[in-house]
Formats: C-alpha cells, structure tokens, sequence
C-alpha cells in the first residue's frame, strides 16, 4: 500500500498507509487527518479538502481536472500552483512516497 | 459516567461521535445503528454508486477508526425505547443502556406511495445501501423505467436509468419539477437538460395505479429470477406507461417515533432550540433529518435533509457536549448530480423572494439568485460550481449583494474581488 505524508502548517506531519484506488480525502479522514475537512464526502462539491502537493511531485500526480480548476479559486486558503481537491486524486502504487502539505483553513 | 449515546448510524450520528473524540471528549462515546452496515454516505447511493457499486466507496470510515477513536459503534441493533426519566434506552435484543446525555440521529424514511400495487415486485424506492444494490441490478435488465415523484432523488435515478440504456418517464403531480426544492425559472431549465438526454418528462400528472403480472427483475424480492408478478404498466390520469421497473422518490417523513413515545416534544421532526437541544430536556439533543430547529436564515422551524446539515449539526452537538456550545447557524448547501447534470443551491430561498435568473458563461449554466429585502439570500445553480462555491463564500461571510450589484457580471467576479486583499497605500 502507498506511503502519503501530510504536512502541517505548524511543522508537525501525519506518515499513513492507504490501500491503492481510494483517494487521497479517504485516506485522510480514515485516519482522522486534522485539517481535511471533506464536508461534501468526496463529491467535488465543497473545496474543504484542499492540499498542495509538494512542488517535487507536481507532476507526478497532475493537473485538477476542469470543475474541481474552478473550485480551487475559492478555497478558504487561496490556491497555489500546485493545489489539488484531495478527494479528485486517486492513490496508486506510483503515488508511493506523495507528500502534501495542509492549507491554513479548510472553511 | 455513562458518556453520550447517539441512535442512528448514519452521517449525523457519525458526525457527533468524530467531533467529540476530535475535541478531545473523554467519556464513553456509543452509537446504536440499526443497520449492519458500517456507517455511509447516502448521497452516492443515488449517484456514482449505481453507475459503479463496486468502485465507489461510501463508507464514512473503515471499521478500524471506530476502534482507534475508541467509539463503541454496536451495528443491528435497533432501539425501541427511551426513558428520559431514568436516562436509559433499550435496544430490541433486551439490552439497556444508561446515558449522560442522548442524542436522536435517527434521520427519515421514505413515504410511501399511496397507490394500488405499490408492492408488487419491481417498485422500488431508495434509502439504504441495500435498496441501492437491488436498485443497480434491476436497473441492469430494465428497458422501460417508470420514475414517479420529479424531486431530487427521482431525477438522479431517472439519468442513472438512462445511462444503462432504459426509456425513461418521471411522472410528476405537480406542475413542474423540484416544486418545493427551486424556483420555477431554474427547474424549467432543468426540465430542458433532462428532455436533451431523452428523459420523458410528465408534469401535473397523477399515476393511479401500478399494474403487473409481468416478469419481475427485482433479485431480492422475487427470490432471484424471472418469477412472480411483476410490474408491466403505470397507469396515470392522461393513459398508461409500459414499464419493467418503477422507481419512486415522493418525499421522506422524520423517523421521530421513538422521541414521541418517550414524551419529548415532536412535531415533523424532534423539537429542538438553536443549540439542537430538546426544548424540553437539556440531556437530550436531535441532529439531521430528524431535528425541527430554528435558524437566522428562516422565519419559522425548519428540518433540513441533507449531507451538510447532518454533517454541520453533528459537529455542533458533538462540541457543546465537550465544553464549546454555540448556536446552529450554518449556511445550508445542497448538491444533486444528476447524470452529467450538476445542480447545487446555496442558502434557503422562500416564497415571496425576488428571484433573477442570469444565463453562465456556457450555454449549460444557468444561475438563480434570490433576493429578500434587497439583499441576497440564496442562489441556485445549474452546472455552474465556481459560481455556487462563491455564493458560499459571500453568504457565509454575510458579505451583502444587491440586484443592482449582480447586473453584468458574476458572484465568481464579485468573490474573487471580495477576497483580494486591499492595498495599503
């Protein structure tokens, strides 16, 4: 199973096994990630699981896709380049090592 | 101790448990779920999982959280009496549980559908995970699918049926879709979008009668396979619809029975105040479909059915009963995708309010925008998602916006350049 770390804004990181095919807001509220919210459950419908990927994988794990583009412009913490809805992002096998890093505020 | 029971085991009730043990609640925490199943998401069950039962996770959280977070979740067992007196509720096995404070999570049923031949096999409604999977197999035999009852639920079953292949008609007793649910400018629309995927929509239309003896598809009831009588027509006012399958979403009524019975207040839905307290008893609170509360946004009582609602009154409850108590006053938000149709409302709209209809940036969108007192309170929108989390962001922030504001241009613009912070010269 991948690997995924999540990084605080206060420094302090949570390291956690997730099975492959769930999404990365699923591996987060499994282990009660605080700072994932999900409100909407993983439908693409609250931008409350924003997470910006760590530059260096950037492209490894790819661009949002066109609705989940539009709501990253209103996250309660502005996007960045490399900001994602972690519900869209699908965990893989490839994905073994994905760190991310945690908005300020979720709401 | 005794700690917090919670009876129900869906969002809400999952909600209040997670928040308590997130703020740090050290007492017993337990959940009375009647269903076997871990607790889930309903929302899904009408959406991505009958296209895909098999790849669409709707559990909350795996088994394992409940033991990490130290949650006693109890699955099966129903409750069928509460003693407010003594503080104590009974399960149908026998046993009793003492609690220091109560919560009803229990949410709604479905209501019925008060026509001859509501039973026969092959009429279905959808509530759990279970009628879902009955729901996705027969959706997979199916040629001509009757859907009765023009709200929510029914669009979305009607563009999953037409996803597999189906003919199909929703029959609708009103004289348009989602009559309580939008504004009639924006179901219009809606209606439009349906028909362009080849749903046939009948408005004002009263069904009479189901009538069967046809082969029945549905697995469970039938025993599995192509026995008993099934359904072969919906008879309504203005003639008869061939149909295999009739799915109906007419509407849910609040499970409050057991808060009844035990002599608490109730009257469509468990009466609570703006802390989600009973209004009789202090150790008791209702979140979710089940609870009739007051809130900023509405005149009177209002009991909300849905996920953001389940979810937002759980985490409110759960944070009273760990030391930070505060009054329900969240934005409400709904969310309904129906086939590639994505429609999402923002705050609650009422009759009397101005609406204005403005035409997206393609032609597909379409928004809706209440206003009362000159001041907007609610916006609809029709597979525009940019547009409804803006309208989130300025209602939540009661940032004010008059009709005058919105001409030419967007709450997408008006939001961003409420967010852009100000230059200090």
């Amino acid at each position: 199973m991948p690997i995924v770390i999540f990084q605080s804004p206060d420094g302090s990181q949570r390291k956690l096994e997730a099975p492959a095919g769930s999404s990365l807001m699923r591996a987060a509220v499994a282990h009660d990630v605080a700072g994932i919210v999900a409100e909407c459950g993983g439908n693409a419908a609250c931008a409350t699981c924003h997470v910006f990927v760590d530059e260096s994988q950037a492209a490894l794990v790819g661009p949002p896709n066109d609705v989940e583009d539009e709501m990253l412009d209103f996250t309660a913490t502005p996007r960045r380049p490399t900001s994602r809805l972690s519900c869209q992002i699908e965990l893989s096998d490839g994905l073994d090592g994905l760190v991310v890093h945690l908005p300020e505020e979720q709401v | 101790m005794t700690g917090v029971v919670v009876i129900g085991g869906g969002q809400a009730a999952f909600s209040v448990a997670s928040t308590l043990r997130r703020t740090g609640y050290a007492g017993p925490v337990t959940i009375l779920a009647g269903e076997r199943h871990l607790p889930y998401q309903r929302p899904p069950l009408s959406k991505k999982f009958l296209a895909d039962p098999g790849g669409t996770h709707v559990d909350l959280v795996p088994e394992s959280y409940y033991r990490e977070c130290d949650i006693d979740l109890r699955r099966g067992d129903e409750v069928v009496a509460v003693d407010p007196d003594g503080r104590t509720v009974t399960t149908r096995s026998g046993s009793r549980l003492g609690y220091d404070h109560l919560v009803f999570a229990t949410g709604a049923r479905n209501r019925g559908l008060p026509v001859p031949g509501h039973d026969l096999a092959g009429v279905h409604c959808l509530r759990s995970i279970d009628d879902a999977r009955e729901i996705g197999a027969a959706l997979g035999r199916a040629r001509d699918v009757v859907v009765i009852g023009g709200g929510f639920i029914g669009l979305e079953l009607a563009q999953a049926a037409v996803a597999r292949g189906a003919r199909v008609t929703v029959v609708e007793l009103a004289d348009r879709l989602l009559a309580r649910a939008l504004s009639p400018h924006l179901a219009g629309h809606l209606r439009a979008q349906h028909e362009r995927t080849g749903v046939q929509i009948l408005t004002g239309t009263t069904v009479l009668a189901i009538e069967g003896a046809g082969p029945d598809f549905s697995p469970v009831k039938g025993g599995g396979g192509v026995v008993g009588r099934g359904v072969e027509r919906v008879v309504t006012d203005i003639g008869s619809l061939p149909a295999d399958l009739v799915l109906y979403g007419v509407g849910a009524a609040p499970r409050d029975e057991l808060a009844r019975a035990a002599g608490l207040p109730v009257a469509d839905g468990v009466l609570v105040d703006d802390h989600l307290r009973s209004i009789v008893d202090p150790s008791v609170s209702a979140v979710g479909d089940c609870a009739r509360h007051p809130h900023p946004l509405a005149a009177g009582l209002v009991r909300l059915e849905s996920a953001q609602n389940a979810t937002d009154q759980g985490v409110l409850v759960g944070r009273r009963l760990a030391g930070r108590p505060g009054a329900y006053e969240s934005l409400p938000w709904f969310f309904s995708d129906q086939g590639a149709i994505k429609l999402q409302i923002a705050g609650l709209r009422a009759d009397g309010d101005e609406i204005r209809v403005v035409a997206g940036d393609r032609p597909d969108r379409w928004g809706a925008y209440a206003f009362r007192a000159g001041s907007l309170v609610a916006v609809e929108t029709l597979n525009w998602p940019a547009e409804h989390l803006a309208a989130r962001r300025l209602l939540e922030r009661r940032v004010p916006v008059s009709p005058a504001e919105l001409t030419d241009t967007t709450l997408t613009a008006l939001a961003r350049v409420a967010s852009t912070p100000a230059v200090t010269p």
